[in-house]
């Protein structure tokens, strides 16, 4: 039998200033996790990743992370994963105090 | 100092246009990230975890104060008012905007500044003693070389696309402080039994992955011959050098592979081949350099102030023992600033700190500045009579940490609090670690202790020659950190001993404590440093110190 698949969510970085932003439902780039579709079929991660790599317009660099499905919706597995929903910890700069806007 | 000449203005500002252009059409969708990435790396531009980061290079660590002053408002306009100065001696914006990258670009340039080969398989910056041109025990300013090899390096068409990245370093005291040993090329000022001077040439270190210790390929190349003779070394890797396998890539690989005996014999047939279209230009332009490098005016003043202000404030006192290198003007002394305020992120220097030190540099410092590859700022002239204005000033920026070469002097590459590659944070550690010693007071006590640490396996942190290394790594998704033991930068350049499994985020802070504490119970007597008492006792006594509940478990 196959290894169960993980969940995973796209990831990429939004090409004009980096910021980290993961592929929602509907098709936005989103700079919550949590508004993440949580993908949990093998075949449909590769294709929605497949999709997000077309659009290099908006974004640079996606790619698949594990996810867990939170209270609030995906959450990440792996600590670099969490890192990139903050921002550092050596200062109060990234997402920790730039409250991003609900999209 | 170097100023750019036209040739180097325009190479820089084509390339800045170039550059415009390419960001532009990778914003209107022409460019793809995989069309861009290599010549935004070319230009330094890398994209991290939260942002782009703009990686700036600082030819052989030198700045005057109007290009410190350039990078403050870089760092106001485009970034977030702070700069983080990293072991190569360059400096990193964590968070320029992919549009505002042409614009740094061109300000750097209005300073005769660029970001050209500070990443990518090319030869990166050149770097060389922080205190060249004053240090007591060197031979020459190693510092007109350096110019000339980045002049030879950058945009060299053959050099444009090798196996891996390239890292030569230059050094003019047989004081190692440029960590020459841990280069692909390390050249060491020597004079030979005539009393000429040349170079040492050393090849084949380099940390990383797979840490190696630089082996001498010559031991005297004349100034003449130097820069046909590195190109030869260089020719010679680019044409034997793996690119099957990103790790077996450096130079360092290839050395280990071949045998010195067969790369020495390459060399030596690519150099006579080469040397004679190099026909004296070469040598032309370095007169050029070499004048612009040439000493300040230095002034005799009377010291009387400075020993007064010494025995009158005992914080001054101790920030003139710990912070000062003797210099080769007599009254001078070298200031090294440090950037490690006790819990501050090691190398970072806010917008406004780095006026100041431009400001110092311009009134006592004959206008000249350094980046160390320890993350530092070094004034290098500095009159002792002006050493007592100097600290007031800078103990007013929060710059007056008298803890240079001590514990919490600590080297830490950014990790992963910004890093792609990192595979656990160092930052908070280091800012731990200091802040521990900090409370404990016993730095001063404790002697010259160099800590380094790297946030992944790529050694940006130089933990493999610190004198207690720490390696942090993902361990089944957690945050572990490594212990090296005995590591050495200098010219006595040794690779540390793993001391044994790696420590939780939480646990590393108290083992580096109950190291340093037993070393004070093992040391023979105060004199007697960290790294003699490891080289006397060896990796026992301080593995017992690290894990002692196994020793407990074994004598059960």
């Amino acid at each position: 039998m196959p290894p169960r698949f993980t969940p995973k969510v796209v990831t990429a970085n939004a090409l004009l200033d980096g910021d980290a932003v993961w592929l929602t439902e509907d098709d936005h780039w989103s700079p919550l996790m949590s508004r993440a579709e949580l993908i949990t079929d093998e075949a449909h991660a590769d294709l929605r990743l497949l999709q997000a790599k077309a659009r290099a317009s908006e974004i640079a660099g996606a790619y698949l992370a594990d996810a867990r499905l939170g209270a609030d919706g995906p959450e990440p597995v792996h600590f670099r994963e969490a890192f990139r929903t903050r921002g550092p910890s050596n200062y109060p700069h990234g997402k920790q105090v730039e409250t991003p806007p609900q999209t | 100092m170097y100023v750019y000449n036209d040739f180097d203005e325009t190479f820089v500002r084509t390339r800045v246009a170039q550059f415009r252009g390419q960001v532009e059409r990778r914003i209107d969708g022409s460019l793809t990230e995989d069309e861009f990435k290599p010549l935004r790396l070319m230009n330094g531009l890398y994209l991290q975890l939260h942002a782009y980061m703009l990686r700036v290079a600082v030819p052989y660590g030198t700045l005057n104060p109007a290009q410190m002053r350039q990078l403050a408002m870089i760092a106001d306009r485009w970034d977030k008012g702070y700069g983080h100065f990293t072991t190569r001696q360059n400096i990193q914006y964590n968070w320029p905007k992919l549009g505002d990258v042409p614009d740094m670009l061109e300000a750097l340039a209005d300073v005769g500044m660029h970001a050209i080969q500070t990443s990518g398989n090319t030869i990166r910056n050149v770097t060389a003693d922080h205190f060249a041109g004053a240090a007591a025990d060197e031979i020459e300013d190693p510092r007109a070389i350096a110019e000339l090899l980045r002049q030879w390096s950058t945009d060299h068409p053959e050099f444009q696309f090798l196996p891996r990245k390239f890292k030569i370093a230059v050094t003019g005291a047989a004081a190692d402080r440029a960590v020459t040993r841990a280069h692909d090329i390390g050249l060491v000022v020597v004079r030979n039994d005539a009393g000429e001077v040349g170079y040492q040439v050393i090849v084949g270190g380099g940390l990383g992955r797979t840490p190696m210790v630089g082996k001498v390929l010559r031991d005297f190349v004349s100034k003449a011959d130097l820069l046909p003779y590195v190109e030869a070394i260089v020719s010679v890797y680019n044409l034997l050098g793996r690119r099957d396998n990103k790790y077996k890539a450096r130079i360092k690989i290839t050395l280990h592979e071949n045998g010195i005996e067969t790369i020495r014999d390459l060399v030596e047939d690519r150099f006579n081949a080469i040397r004679a279209g190099f026909g004296g230009y070469d040598q032309t332009l370095l007169a050029e350099i070499e004048k612009s490098f040439a000493p300040p005016a230095f002034v005799t003043k009377a010291t009387d102030g400075y020993e007064a202000a010494r025995l009158a404030n005992p914080a001054f006192r101790s920030w003139t023992d710990t912070n000062l290198s003797a210099h080769k003007a007599a009254g001078y002394a070298i200031v090294s600033i440090s950037i490690k305020k006790h819990g501050a992120t090691p190398g970072d220097a806010t917008s406004d700190q780095m006026r100041v030190m431009a400001e110092l540099a311009d009134r006592y410092g004959h206008g000249e500045l350094r980046i160390s590859h320890e993350q530092n700022v070094i004034l290098p002239h500095v009159h002792q009579s002006d050493l007592p204005a100097v600290y007031a000033a800078l103990r007013k920026a929060d710059l007056a940490t008298a803890n240079i070469g001590l514990a919490s002097d600590i080297i830490a590459c950014p990790g992963m609090d910004y890093c792609a590659l990192a595979t656990a944070r160092s930052i908070p550690i280091a800012q731990q670690i200091a802040t521990r010693f900090d409370e404990l007071k016993i730095e001063h006590d404790v002697g010259p202790l160099k800590i380094k640490i790297s946030g992944c396996i790529n050694a940006c942190g130089h933990h493999h020659v610190g004198h207690i290394g720490i390696l942090g790594l993902d361990r089944a998704g957690v945050e572990n950190y490594q212990i090296t033991l005995g590591g050495d930068g200098s010219e006595m350049t040794t690779i540390g001993e793993r001391a044994g499994p790696g420590f939780s985020a939480d646990d590393i802070v108290p083992a580096i404590e109950r190291l340093v504490t037993g070393y004070l119970d093992l040391r023979r007597d105060p004199s007697e440093t960290f790294l003699q008492t490891y080289r006397r006792l060896g990796l026992a006594p301080f593995k017992t110190l690290l894990y002692p509940s196994e020793d407990k478990a074994d004598a059960a």
